[in-house]
């Protein structure tokens, strides 16, 4: 491994410009460039979209109006459930963090098609402006939750085809960077980096590349046939003249539950890098964590219907897609024991990475266990649509991927930008996130439970309470965040310069500068060890791999 | 359609391995005709899986309504769908044969089969034109009043018809945009005998939009 800090003299990637002002930016086809042109757009369109969820819970403070009219605020879910998913959390990780380390943790200077990564950017942008400009065309913005489902998405007189063609260009993007990456990993590892030397994350990010590849196109025709049907009225979804809603449904989940693999499995890969980094200890079970994202990657595929267990199906149909429901609970808990075993006896230094990390850890597997209650059909029946399932996917990907990306955004941030940020503001942040956090979903599981239905814009009386808690919830969890986020953006200018290893990291991206040289590497650098060595660190055999 | 030059496996050497550690010199423009292959073959993937899904659709339906499905398959030309299929294969094979031609260093006969392909492609989509526009006189369209009097089950056929075989055609025009380019690359020599990959991935793609027709062809045109 190419040790220690390298020469100074080399340029970084924030003085190496091949273009004038903007341009350097969004002509660039540097994988950190792009990365980075990923990490601003997303944070926008994360504010948005907290800015919408906000509102909605305002909404929620009284029983009828509080402040907008029932239509309102049914594209007030909508264009929250758009934003957040299709344009924050599935290319979240990947798209920002995936660029810009997945090509330096296995020793190559780029991704393997650079070019096609910044078509990848436009993509998105293109996608995400499309999905928002519904917001300011006649007709209204689309009101059929992020779901689209028939028939209601072509009876609806709001503007569903912009959205629809705006998922499809977000789910193209996303294709292209899957192709990419799994290429990367294929081509350009450098000489040493065996499959199993890869860092975890990396193996996350190629579980997640196949997903995307092999998921996308499935949502991308049952998207244009929507379009079609909208347009031209052929009837292939149409119950009036033939065709059957329930099919939709089948192709959507087909690509939207493994979706929800390529949130959080990502999230999963940064935690297998931050745990071993301040336990100062090799990760327990590296072979296995790859194999579970493996896992988790293939079952993925086959739990799809467990969405539609209210739907209409077989009772046969159904257990079984129950009992597969089950079976991808255990590689994800295989990983969370194995991430508390490597925590055991390691020599934990406390710093905001890694308490984002236990936040996850507690929020997870919260979320996980009551995905077990959604997946076992006789309690799924009395909690569907309800609250039970909003609280359920919030701990899940708000709880399990956004609160990752910040963990890596802070783990990583004196690497991308060359600045540290204030410890002390980071780590007050988070008793505000989590409490917030909590307050504001886990009394939407109660609701849920006691009978208070996802999607009403009025509720009865006796849920006011809850509600109020709930609400109160969201503004300390606003809070939190904004807390978080002017931390990082203050530090970004004022912040002290960061060590080439400000966390004794022992990966490549910790053995180059900060930031990272134009090129990452003076020369490839020749890989003789596993990912997680801390042994010429500790000076002793536990750190071994 | 089996082409000797498609069916490569992606498969990676150990010695390929090592050799492209070195790969990147300048980091921007390397050349990684393998890796370029792995690419292409994947997005190929990726559009088998979209019509996968129209094919499950067309599954699910045909069990529906078998009936409907029959006697609405029993209106479409045969002659001008087998014309349409001879066209499609043969545009392969020249395909297949630009691709041999270049690799050998003859110029000449690459871009002449080059354009045989984009030929036969453009026939290929005229003579679709006349079948649909066929159908359109006869009162077969979308929402139409003239299909919406029929059952359910031929509606859903035709709407099955219209949407698989447009979205197909829909390929073919890219296929012949990219096959353009590729003829300017060739003219201008950045495609040659020692760097082809572009013209062979282009191959690759031409081939899976014959291969998806393979499949369109009998589901609609045969199976009475």
């Amino acid at each position: 491994m190419a040790n220690g800090v390298l020469a100074e003299r080399l340029e970084n990637y924030l003085e190496h410009k091949t273009h004038k002002g903007i341009f350097a930016w969004i002509l660039s086809t540097d994988h950190k460039r792009i990365g980075i042109l990923y990490l601003v757009s997303m944070v926008t369109f994360f504010w948005v979209g907290v800015t919408l969820g906000f509102l909605m819970k305002l909404e929620m403070l009284t029983p009828g109006k509080t402040i907008v009219d029932a239509q309102t605020y049914n594209t007030f879910f909508t264009l929250h459930g758009i934003i957040m998913i299709f344009l924050f959390i599935i290319p979240g990780i990947p798209a920002v963090f995936g660029n810009f380390f997945l090509p330096i943790q296995i020793g190559a200077k780029d991704v393997a098609f650079p070019r096609l990564n910044l078509l990848s950017w436009y993509l998105y942008i293109i996608g995400g402006l499309f999905a928002i400009a519904s917001l300011f065309l006649q007709g209204g913005p689309i009101d059929t939750g992020w779901t689209f489902y028939v028939p209601y998405s072509i009876r609806t007189t709001t503007n569903v085809i912009l959205p629809l063609l705006g998922a499809f260009i977000l789910g193209f993007s996303s294709i292209l960077t899957g192709l990419n990456f799994i290429t990367t990993v294929h081509r350009l590892r450098a000489p040493g980096m065996t499959f199993f030397r890869m860092p975890l994350f990396v193996w996350a990010l190629y579980a997640t590349a196949w997903i995307q590849v092999v998921a996308t196109p499935v949502v991308g025709i049952t998207i244009v046939l929507v379009i079609i049907e909208r347009a031209l009225h052929v009837g292939i979804f149409d119950p009036a003249l033939g065709g059957d809603p329930l099919l939709f449904q089948h192709l959507f989940w087909i690509y939207s539950h493994p979706a929800v693999y390529i949130m959080i499995l990502p999230a999963m890969g940064v935690v297998s890098e931050i745990i071993p980094t301040f336990a100062r200890r090799t990760i327990f079970g590296y072979k296995v964590i790859a194999f579970s994202s493996l896992a988790i990657a293939l079952i993925g595929y086959f739990v799809w219907a467990h969405h539609m267990f209210s739907s209409g199906m077989s009772n046969t149909s159904r257990a079984v897609f129950s009992l597969l429901t089950f079976l991808v609970a255990v590689p994800s808990g295989v990983k969370v024991f194995n991430w508390v075993a490597t925590l055991y006896k390691g020599s934990i230094e406390l710093r905001a990475p890694l308490i984002y990390v236990m936040m996850f850890i507690f929020l997870f597997s919260i979320g996980g266990l009551t995905g077990l209650v959604l997946g076992s059909l006789a309690t799924d029946v009395h909690v569907t649509d309800t609250y039970f399932v909003v609280a359920h996917f919030h701990y899940v990907m708000f709880g399990g991927t956004a609160i990752i990306l910040f963990a890596a955004l802070h783990y990583w941030f004196p690497k991308m930008f060359g600045k540290m940020y204030n410890e002390k503001l980071a780590i007050w942040a988070t008793p505000f996130i989590f409490i917030g956090f909590n307050m504001l979903y886990f009394t939407m599981f109660i609701l849920g439970y006691k009978g208070m239905p996802r999607r009403y814009w009025s509720y009865l009386p006796e849920y006011q309470t809850l509600h109020i808690i709930s609400t109160v919830g969201s503004w300390i969890l606003i809070t939190g965040l904004a807390i978080m986020f002017g931390n990082l953006i203050y530090s970004l200018f004022k912040g002290k310069p960061a060590e080439a290893n400000p966390w004794g990291g022992v990966t490549l991206e910790w053995q180059i500068p900060s930031p990272p040289p134009a090129e990452n590497f003076e020369e490839i650098p020749v890989v003789n060890h596993g990912p997680y060595d801390f042994s010429k660190i500790n000076g002793n055999s536990d750190g071994k791999s | 359609m089996e082409n000797p030059e498609i069916s490569t496996p992606i498969s990676i050497s150990e010695s390929e391995k090592t050799e492209q550690a070195r790969h990147l010199s300048i980091p921007h423009q390397h050349k990684d005709a393998i890796g370029a292959k792995i690419g292409m073959w994947l997005f190929l993937f990726t559009e088998l899986l979209l019509f996968g899904g129209l094919f499950l659709l067309y599954m699910a339906y045909r069990l529906q309504y078998t009936k409907d499905f029959v006697v609405a398959a029993s209106e479409l030309n045969l002659v001008l769908g087998t014309t349409n299929t001879i066209i499609l294969l043969t545009s392969s094979l020249t395909m297949a044969l630009s691709i041999a031609a270049i690799q050998r260093g003859k110029k000449k006969l690459s871009v002449a089969m080059l354009l045989a392909t984009i030929g036969f492609a453009l026939a290929f989509l005229v003579i679709k034109y006349f079948e649909w526009t066929a159908k359109f006189h006869h009162g077969i369209a979308p929402n139409s009043p003239e299909l919406l009097s029929k059952p359910n089950g031929e509606i859903i056929f035709y709407g099955m018809y219209f949407s698989m075989t447009g979205l197909h055609a829909l390929h073919v025009i890219i296929g012949m945009i990219i096959l353009l380019f590729m003829l300017v690359f060739l003219l201008r020599g950045s495609i040659s005998k020692t760097d082809y990959i572009k013209l062979e991935n282009s191959g690759l793609y031409w081939h899976l939009v014959d291969l998806i027709w393979i499949f369109l062809f009998p589901l609609f045109y045969l199976l009475h």
